[in-house]
């Protein structure tokens, strides 16, 4: 049994009716490492995760989770196995301290140890001084921190969260992605293996690899390092005025594939071996069409630019 | 036999019930309102027929057959009218279910031996008509045996008229017919059969229409786990429920406990193998809670109907009667009614328990088998 990949997926295949949901996913996660499903609505990442905890049946592939058969032992490794689902699925009738206690029971732990294991999870989430309010009373950011303080009351060695900050504000959002990284501690021998599904790049980026998803394939998977290295020396930065002149201006320049706003600047992304040419006539073309420019200058590409790339190629 | 993980499910789902004032509210007062319902308002017992009379006699011979009428507690002389028109209004508009005329000539054609008397009824409820109908007819007959027998004598006859045949009933079990006695058996066997059922089957669909199936999924509860976990609390329930009506039915309705009520609870049990099947079935099947609640209800229904619950199982077509062995429910109604009404012990009964077994542990094998802890 392999156990240094506690999270082993190969060709994975699921059909809801002619929707091919998921067609043909591989992947290993090893311990202490965050793995990113990266991909936007529709594209597979939950029915992915769902498949991987057994809630779904694959058409095709195999999934060992701790090194047991998803098919044939799936209690066994769910015993190892934590889950945040993308909808709240939580009892919202039950305090937060009640959903603790009876999710702990049911994987086992004992009377004696659920009350302090519980504790200790609620501290560590920041929703102790909640314990005794009803789950459906709670903000949307303590529903998600309910449920992933719920996933690791049994200290599971696998956790995989889908979409767990989506619709949640950005202060939340921050505090999430702290308690994810304390978990992991990559450097001892039981690190958790995450795998977390997102719509965001900038959570993307946090991952140690990622897999960007559409129509239930990964267009592109690896270190997001890597991914931003294809397009390296490739994009620009564009600071100016109007904006909406500037994006049209540089659209139209035969060496620029792309040109989107990022916040109050253009990305521009430039064809291979083009970039001289382009940082020299871009700023005239500009003035000549009555723009202001404050700024123009190569920068490293970021995993929006290599997911919009990407977009374009499929379509 | 009660592992830990069991017991954190049914803990965890009697707190939910707790919290859900509308399913306790279901779960126990539902049963209540059903037992008063059938018991006194659907009841077939007909008693105090509203009359109305229109008396143009006016006479001692006249009021002493109304005396007769009065005396019976068939009728219930509410209305004395003037016309026939009057007669007509208040019969149609409901007041009166029966009218009497007696014409003004009643006394002296009593003489002679042919007075004669008019009776209209209202038809449109056939089981109080046709009681009405015969009842009339009896009373008639025994106020005119009893004249007659009065006026023989009194011409100094040494004999009295009787009919030359009479048919002695005699009813056992109930005598006086209450018809509470054959309802309030049938109420329990419903509560247990349909309540529970759909009880389950909102129970276990809630979990699925609410996402919370997900995370149980993942968690290492076993399937049948879950299953039994999610129905315990709700035959628990539903056992209250027996006691509740049958006390409120003993105490209150009067009906008799004459067989053993261990024999009655177990053979509840079984029954509840069939109606908590069905549930689960429904779960298996609905994606939501009314769903769930429709399914169920449609399998139970037509079963309810040809149970035996509202109509003797003699009195229905001999298709019906057939398709009624199918039904777990009829088995069940007549064991109840067998154990309260006649006191009989298990021997007699051998072959409904049979049935209601092999019913039982059928519906709920096939459910369990189509039960899954997933989400397709
Ligand atoms: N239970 C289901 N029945 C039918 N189609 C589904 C079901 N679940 C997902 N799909 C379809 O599969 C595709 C992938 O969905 P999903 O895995 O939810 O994507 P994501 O989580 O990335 O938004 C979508 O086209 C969705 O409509
Ligand atoms: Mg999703």
């Amino acid at each position: 049994m392999d156990t240094n990949w506690p999270i082993r997926v190969s060709d994975l295949h699921k059909s809801f009716g002619a929707i091919h949901a998921v067609d043909g996913i591989s992947l290993r996660v090893a311990a202490g490492e965050i793995f990113g499903l990266v991909g936007s609505d529709g594209a597979g990442k939950t029915t992915t995760l769902r498949l991987l905890v057994g809630a779904l049946w694959p058409d095709a592939g195999e999934i060992a989770i701790a090194g047991y058969d998803m098919s044939r032992q799936a209690e066994q490794a769910r015993a190892h196995l934590g889950y945040l689902s993308q909808r709240f699925s939580l009892y919202e009738d039950l305090t937060v301290l009640e959903n603790i206690r009876f999710f702990a029971e049911v994987r086992g732990l004992s009377t004696g140890e659920w009350l302090p294991r519980s504790m200790e999870i609620l501290d560590f989430v920041g929703l102790a001084e909640f314990k005794d309010r009803r789950a459906g009373q709670l903000s949307g950011g303590m529903k998600q921190k309910l449920g992933l303080a719920t996933a690791l009351v049994h200290r599971p060695r696998i956790l995989l969260l889908d979409e767990p900050t989506t619709g949640v504000d950005p202060v939340t959002r921050q505090d999430f992605w702290q308690l994810i990284i304390r978990l992991l501690n990559p450097d001892a021998e039981d690190g958790v293996a995450v795998v977390i599904s997102t719509p965001y790049m900038d959570e993307a980026a946090r991952c140690n690899r990622i897999g960007f998803m559409r129509a239930g394939r990964f267009l592109l998977e690896g270190p997001p390092s890597a991914l931003c290295a294809t397009l390296e020396g490739r994009i620009l930065e564009l600071r100016g005025q109007p904006l909406r002149l500037l994006r049209r201006i540089a659209g139209q320049d035969e060496d620029v594939e792309d040109a989107r706003a990022f916040g109050d600047r253009l990305h521009l992304r430039v064809r291979e071996k083009r970039m001289k040419a382009v940082l020299r006539r871009l700023p005239r073309r500009i003035r000549a069409g009555g723009g202001s420019l404050d700024d123009l200058r190569q920068v490293p590409p970021t995993l929006e630019d290599v997911f919009i790339d990407l977009s374009e190629d499929v379509l | 036999m009660l592992n830990s993980r069991l017991r954190s499910i049914i803990r965890k789902e009697f707190i939910q019930i707790l919290r859900d004032p509308r399913t306790l509210a279901i779960s126990l007062f539902i049963p209540i309102m059903q037992l008063f319902l059938l018991g006194y308002a659907a009841t077939s017992d007909v008693r105090n027929i509203p009359m109305a009379v229109w008396d143009q006699n006016r006479t001692p011979a006249s009021r002493a057959l109304l005396d007769a009428f009065r005396a019976a507690d068939y009728f219930r002389i509410a209305y004395d009218v003037g016309s026939e028109a009057e007669l007509r209004t208040l019969i149609e508009m409901g007041r009166a279910r029966v009218g009497l005329l007696i014409p003004a000539d009643y006394d002296l054609r009593f003489l002679d031996g042919t007075a004669q008397v008019a009776m209209v009824l209202d038809g449109s409820d056939p089981t109080v008509g046709s009681t009405a109908l015969s009842a009339a007819q009896l009373i008639g007959q025994a106020h005119a045996t009893r004249i007659l027998n009065e006026r023989m004598q009194r011409a100094g006859a040494t004999f009295s008229l009787q009919p030359p045949l009479e048919v002695r009933t005699q009813v056992w079990y109930n005598p006086d017919l209450v018809s509470a006695y054959f309802m309030i058996p049938g109420v329990i066997g419903m509560i247990l059969y349909a309540i529970t059922s759909m009880l389950t089957a909102t129970a276990i669909v809630r979990e699925r229409e609410r996402g919370t199936i997900e995370q149980l999924i993942v968690t290492p509860i076993r399937s049948w786990e879950l299953m039994v976990g999610k129905i315990l609390p709700y035959v628990i329930l539903a056992l209250l429920d027996t006691l509740e009506v049958l006390a409120i039915g003993h105490w209150w309705f009067g009906v008799p406990v004459r067989g053993s009520l261990a024999l009655l609870l177990a053979l509840s049990g079984l029954l509840l193998l069939s109606g908590l099947g069905i549930g689960l079935y429904a779960s298996t099947i609905a994606n939501t809670q009314q769903e769930a609640m429709l399914i169920s209800w449609m399998t139970l229904l037509p079963g309810i109907f040809l149970s035996g619950f509202f109509f003797p199982l003699e009195a229905m077509p001999k298709v019906l009667q057939w398709v009624s062995y199918a039904i777990p429910l009829r088995y069940y109604l007549i064991i109840i009614r067998a154990i309260l009404l006649k006191g009989v012990g298990a021997a007699a009964i051998q072959n409904e328990i049979i049935a209601l077994a092999v019913f039982g542990v059928a519906i709920m094998g096939a459910a369990a088998l189509h039960f899954r802890k997933r989400l397709d």
